[in-house]
């Protein structure tokens, strides 16, 4: 445990606290901390009266919520239509999480491709189908960065969502079919209920995932057009980085994690709760037995 | 049962349709990788090309072409950004395993102060985005945790790697790679602390009974009962390490580049590659879509422990 505490401490804790520390200085990246100025709450301050800043909070919390909502939608649905005995579900299961496996930056970049307005793939059918070419990077940018994000991650929910049907107990499924439940009925009533708790830890792991994606954006739009796909990590990067502003990135940063962990916060309370009502219906289905 | 056989049909050209929209982008790739940026633009005919080497040629040999004897001769890039990704993904992923495993051994087995402080803050860590590190560990590892080169251990790297300035972590392989560790460190930890729950306390037991000591128990016993674990566990980090751009690109100098860096720099220029950079992007990918061939059970056993234990 030692040497895992050391690390921790020093390449993610440490910087953490330096970081909430530098976010309330004049950081420039040149100078070492000590010699920066002390501005309180000026980075903040500036942050928050800032359009652009708040536009890019409002593009990651629009992504977020789509492709979450999106992914899960699918996701589920996906399970659901495949979950029976079937012949050849491993290898089904492995071309699925392929996607996953490939680096973000690579993904930008097949996409990047098959969004090219006139060379790529996907007008280029569009087009032979006698529709015309769709303007994918330009006013649909955002739009085109939630598909390929979906693309990517919509295996992950199927797969967690299919594990968590596999191993419902049958004789619950069993006997809402002997009491004359419809298909549609024993989803609703039976399997989303005691999937729920499942369902929601995967649902909490995806939207924190969502705030992390960046490689995708950058190497698909950079950002652009205009501000319309500059999530909050791209602007972090891009403030840091090209503009050398610490302190003022570094207040992003105070931000998004603020953000992130009442997003958190309120998806763990509600997590307790779904887990109490699962455990009752569970309770029930082994007492009805 | 007749009601199900005849949605057979339907459900399967549902099936193909899924299949071919997860695995198609990565084959048209693959395929394009193989063209002449001729072949790509013109985009008459999506299979009727003359396959070539070319690109990979390219992304892959250095050419010197104001030297003759260069011309026709691949210089395989040795120190390039696939080699810097190699190192930099196979270190960070073996200390991360090792370390790993013991903390995660330590939590489910051994009571001690602070533990459950440990379980949580493993926990939250995982949800720290990478751009959210980015700020500080740029600043410690360009100003702050550097030795000074007027100093003995300063001037004795300095002697010994060559260098001009203070000695600090940025621009080297292990900059990136302590980053990594740290990234990598509380996810694995919660994947290998519910295999390690599953070991039978009595066989420890029977083995300390045996006369082995604390250490033999842990590689002679457990290890080896959670060899599915450590397999997950290892193609995550690794994915991670090798995938990762971001920290990479802030972190890295020109000789410490990544391939991920690589691809970015040549997208964003104002005329595409597109056949080079399908072929790079091609080599990026193949190692983690072999993992995932070799041992797709492994990732999924290593998924679901993720979440449905979680």
């Amino acid at each position: 445990m030692a040497p895992a505490a050391v690390i921790i401490v020093i390449t993610l804790l440490y910087p953490l606290g330096y970081m909430v520390y530098g976010s309330f200085r004049d950081w420039d990246p040149s100078q070492t901390i000590g010699e920066t100025d002390w501005v309180g709450l000026r980075n903040y301050v500036v942050l928050y009266g800032d359009p652009a800043f708040r536009e890019s909070l409002w593009v990651t919390l629009k992504f977020a919520f789509w492709v979450v909502t999106i992914e899960m939608l699918l996701g589920v649905g996906l399970a659901l239509l495949l979950d029976r005995k079937l012949r050849g579900m491993s290898v089904l299961r492995t071309l699925f999480i392929l996607p996953m496996m490939i680096a973000p930056v690579v993904v930008g970049l097949m996409w990047r491709y098959m969004y090219h307005p006139t060379v790529g793939t996907i007008n280029r059918w569009l087009k032979e189908v006698g529709f015309s070419g769709v303007d994918w990077l330009g006013q649909n940018a955002l739009l085109s960065v939630i598909i390929a994000d979906v693309w990517q991650w919509t295996p992950f929910i199927f797969i967690l969502a299919l594990a968590a049907l596999q191993s419902l107990p049958s004789s619950a499924i069993e006997a809402a079919r002997m009491d004359g439940a419809t298909n549609w009925q024993t989803i609703w009533h039976i399997k989303l209920p005691l999937m729920m708790p499942v369902l929601i830890v995967t649902c909490l792991l995806r939207l924190i995932d969502a705030f992390k994606v960046l490689e995708v954006i950058l190497v698909l739009t950079e950002g652009g057009p205009g501000l319309s796909t500059e999530i909050l990590a791209l602007r972090i990067s891009r403030t840091a980085t090209e503009f050398r502003e610490l302190g003022t990135a570094a207040a992003m940063s105070g931000y998004l994690m603020l953000l992130l962990m009442t997003l958190t916060a309120a998806m763990f309370i509600y997590t307790k709760l779904v887990e109490r009502r699962a455990q009752r219906l569970a309770r029930l289905v082994a007492e009805t037995e | 049962m007749h009601a199900q056989d005849r949605q057979h049909p339907a459900f399967y050209a549902v099936l193909v349709a899924l299949v071919f929209m997860s695995v198609g982008p990565i084959c048209l790739m693959f395929i394009n990788s193989f063209k002449l940026d001729v072949d790509i633009l013109s985009g008459t005919s999506g299979l009727l090309f003359m396959p070539t080497l070319q690109n990979y040629e390219t992304a892959l040999c250095d050419v010197l072409p104001y030297e003759p004897e260069h011309l026709d001769y691949c210089a395989l890039k040795i120190g390039g950004s696939f080699v810097n990704s190699l190192i930099i993904s196979i270190v960070s992923t073996a200390l991360t395993l090792v370390i790993g495993c013991m903390a995660a051994y330590a939590l489910v087995r051994f009571q001690f102060m602070g533990r459950d402080v440990a379980s949580v803050t493993t926990l939250a860590v995982r949800m720290l985005p990478p751009a959210v590190l980015l700020v500080p560990v740029f600043g410690l590892w360009n100003n702050e945790f550097c030795i000074d080169k007027n100093s003995f251990v300063g001037e004795l790297i300095r002697d010994t790697f060559g260098g001009r300035g203070d000695v600090c972590l940025a621009g080297t392989h292990s900059g990136i790679i302590l980053v990594y560790i740290a990234m990598n460190l509380p996810f694995v930890i919660w994947i290998l602390q519910s295999f390690i729950v599953q070991v039978p306390r009595q066989l420890e037991e029977a083995a300390r009974m045996d006369g082995a000591g604390p250490f033999q128990v842990f590689f002679l016993v457990v290890l080896p009962l959670i060899r599915p674990g450590l397999a997950a566990a290892a193609i995550f980090a690794f994915r991670i390490a090798w995938n990762e751009y971001l920290l990479a690109s802030a972190l890295s100098d020109r000789d410490t580049k990544t391939v991920p860096i690589l691809i970015v720099n040549n997208m964003s220029e104002f005329n595409i590659e597109w056949g080079v950079i399908m072929a790079t992007g091609m080599l990026l990918a193949i190692p983690p879509i072999i993992f995932t061939l070799l041992a797709s059970r492994q990732i999924i056993t290593g998924m679901t422990a993720g979440a449905v234990k979680g």
